[in-house]
């Protein structure tokens, strides 16, 4: 089955959970910038979280299917429609043969995935189908999509063809989705975050009162920001004595500061190595919160302790299993299985 | 261990520092203790990655294998690091690995030669003799695949970064930053200063592992003409 891509939009990549054991050769892990959503949208056609999405960046990107296929779309609200009728997020969605779908204009958040059943196939590059564009490997040649690119999926997935349910399609009807969803409204996706760390390495090296600042002041997302990390404006942060570290390890959501006193959130894309100070560290839970900011939106930070930011970690482990239980039952109950 | 400190980088990977310069006794520590983690890995384990004079290891704290009421999953990895990095001391000293990295000087594989030799009264000859007249040790991989973090070029070949970065500077390029040398593994736009050009592929995500160069190992540069260099370029395809 195959997905032929009409307009290529802003950036659109395949992505996976990224490419991990290969860090010291120099190579970064890549990967969906929004894992939640990364790994929501797999579980909503029948996919092992680890198969590969399209990440589809703002607005811009649209695709026929050349077949009926099961399709999820989350993340942000990009405006998907088809054929003029807006497409619902967060749940199992069938394309009828032929039809389109388009992401119009973001509403709320910076990037959407699109999951269909089997995964997005791709040759494996050291593990992992992630497209890294700095390295130029894995996705489709290491690079963004283009017009005219056809995407396949590996297999039809785990509830066969969905070619005969389109018997189901009335016509002008170019798609049936399912009546309940997975996550209706995630919180999570709105400007204006409160993303919670833990102390950078060299927090204590930074001088006391732009620690206060930047706790207390809001930053903006800058429009340099990208896969690699996201580049934010407001109080400068500066050392107590200026002084030159080794390049050491840094992790996604380590908050680095440069010269210029402007914090730099690492994100997938990140470099393995960074010379910067770190002053904090975005814990894992609020990373999707991160990666759905745009340019111009505020971001302010508020400091956990190590010990909470691990059951921050935990607990969104074992929700995420809850949901994929919940999502596994419905799906059962839609294909009788 | 001497001064082994171990913090936390958030709350799914930790650093341990072996030292805060420069220094290959330490960059030795640091490699034994990757091979010493990746020979017995705990469970929850993903990855550690060497620097200069730190390893980061990386791990996933809802797989770690620890009964409630244990402590945090911080202090969990960081004893199972430390049992596993007691022997660190013992290890027989390593077998000196040195890579031959074949370089075209000058011309238009190295456009800022001239340069460097001018800024340290020199002439080109002699800022090649003295580039590839040491073995560089390789501290660590990073900044992109492939690319070595090298330590010890002589002082006397320094030279500044340029002004205005170049806007595209070809894979193999071997540059001059400071004190500091090192080779492009991509495409990349940059500001060192591209004295020559190898015609070896430092990143080669074919194969696994995806580098030339491990760190640890130790390099040489051997100096070539423009028809060995197009020959080995040749041989690569």
């Amino acid at each position: 089955m195959s997905i032929e891509v009409l307009k290529p939009g802003l950036l659109v990549t395949v992505q996976d959970l990224g490419r991990t054991g290969y860090g010291k050769y120099g190579l970064g892990r890549s990967g969906a910038m929004d894992g939640f959503a990364h790994r929501v949208a797999n579980w909503l056609v029948g996919n092992a979280e680890s198969e590969a999405a399209l990440e589809v960046t703002w607005s811009g990107f649209s695709v026929r299917f050349r077949q009926s296929m099961l399709v999820s779309i989350t993340g942000a609200d990009l405006s998907p429609e088809s054929g003029g009728t807006p497409v619902p997020m967060w749940r199992p969605v069938w394309f009828r043969q032929g039809s389109e779908l388009a992401f119009k204009r973001p509403v709320s958040g910076c990037r959407a995935y699109v999951a269909v059943a089997g995964g997005v196939d791709s040759p494996q590059v050291l593990g992992s189908r992630s497209t890294h564009l700095r390295a130029g490997i894995g996705g489709l040649n290491g690079r963004a999509l283009q017009a005219g690119d056809v995407l396949h999926n590996k297999d039809s997935g785990r509830f066969g063809s969905p070619a005969a349910s389109s018997r189901d399609f009335a016509e002008h009807v170019f798609f049936r989705a399912a009546r309940w969803s997975a996550a209706p409204r995630p919180g999570y996706i709105r400007g204006n975050q409160a993303v919670r760390v833990t102390r950078g390495r060299q927090y204590d090296d930074f001088r006391a009162a732009d620690l206060r600042r930047f706790f207390e002041d809001s930053y903006r997302v800058k429009p340099e920001s990208d896969r690699m990390g996201y580049r934010l404006s407001g109080p400068r942060l500066e050392l107590r004595t200026p002084r030159e570290y080794l390049s050491e390890g840094v992790a996604d959501g380590t908050v680095q500061v440069p010269a210029d006193g402007q914090p730099i959130i690492l994100m997938a894309d990140r470099q393995t190595l960074g010379g910067y100070p770190k002053i904090a560290q975005v814990v894992s839970a609020d990373l999707p919160k991160v990666a759905q900011l745009s340019p111009g939106d505020a971001i302010r930070f508020r400091e956990v302790s190590l010990d909470e930011a691990e059951q921050l970690y935990l607990a969104r482990e074992r929700g995420l299993r809850r949901l994929k239980t919940m999502i596994d039952v419905r799906l059962e109950g839609m294909f009788g299985c | 261990m001497g001064n082994m400190v171990i913090e936390p980088l958030g709350e799914t990977a930790l650093l341990i520092q072996f030292g805060e310069k420069i220094d290959e006794g330490v960059n030795r520590q640091v490699q034994a203790a990757v091979s010493l983690l990746e020979a017995s890995p705990f469970p929850g384990f993903v990855e550690c990655i060497p620097s200069f004079a730190a390893v980061a290891v990386y791990y996933d704290p809802f797989r770690l294998d620890r009964s409630p009421g244990e402590g945090t999953a911080f202090e969990h990895v960081r004893s199972l690091v430390q049992n596993r990095l007691k022997q660190i001391g013992v290890h027989a000293e390593r077998k000196r690995d040195v890579i031959d990295i074949p370089v075209c000087y000058g011309g238009e594989h190295g456009p800022d030669l001239a340069y460097v030799a001018e800024l340290n009264g020199l002439d080109e000859a002699e800022v090649v003799s003295i580039h590839s007249g040491r073995d560089y040790l390789v501290y660590a991989l990073g900044f992109a695949p492939g690319f070595p973090y090298l330590g010890g070029m002589p002082a006397s070949i320094s030279a500044p970064r340029k002004g205005t970065p170049r806007l595209s500077i070809p894979a193999g390029s071997v540059g001059i930053a400071g004190t500091q040398t090192g080779i492009y593994p991509l495409d990349t736009p940059g500001g060192w200063q591209i004295i020559g050009r190898t015609p070896l592929a430092l990143f080669r995500p074919g194969q696994d592992p995806p580098v030339l160069l491990n760190s640890g190992q130790y390099i040489r540069f051997r100096p070539i003409g423009v028809s060995e260099y197009d020959r080995l370029a040749g041989e690569r395809g």
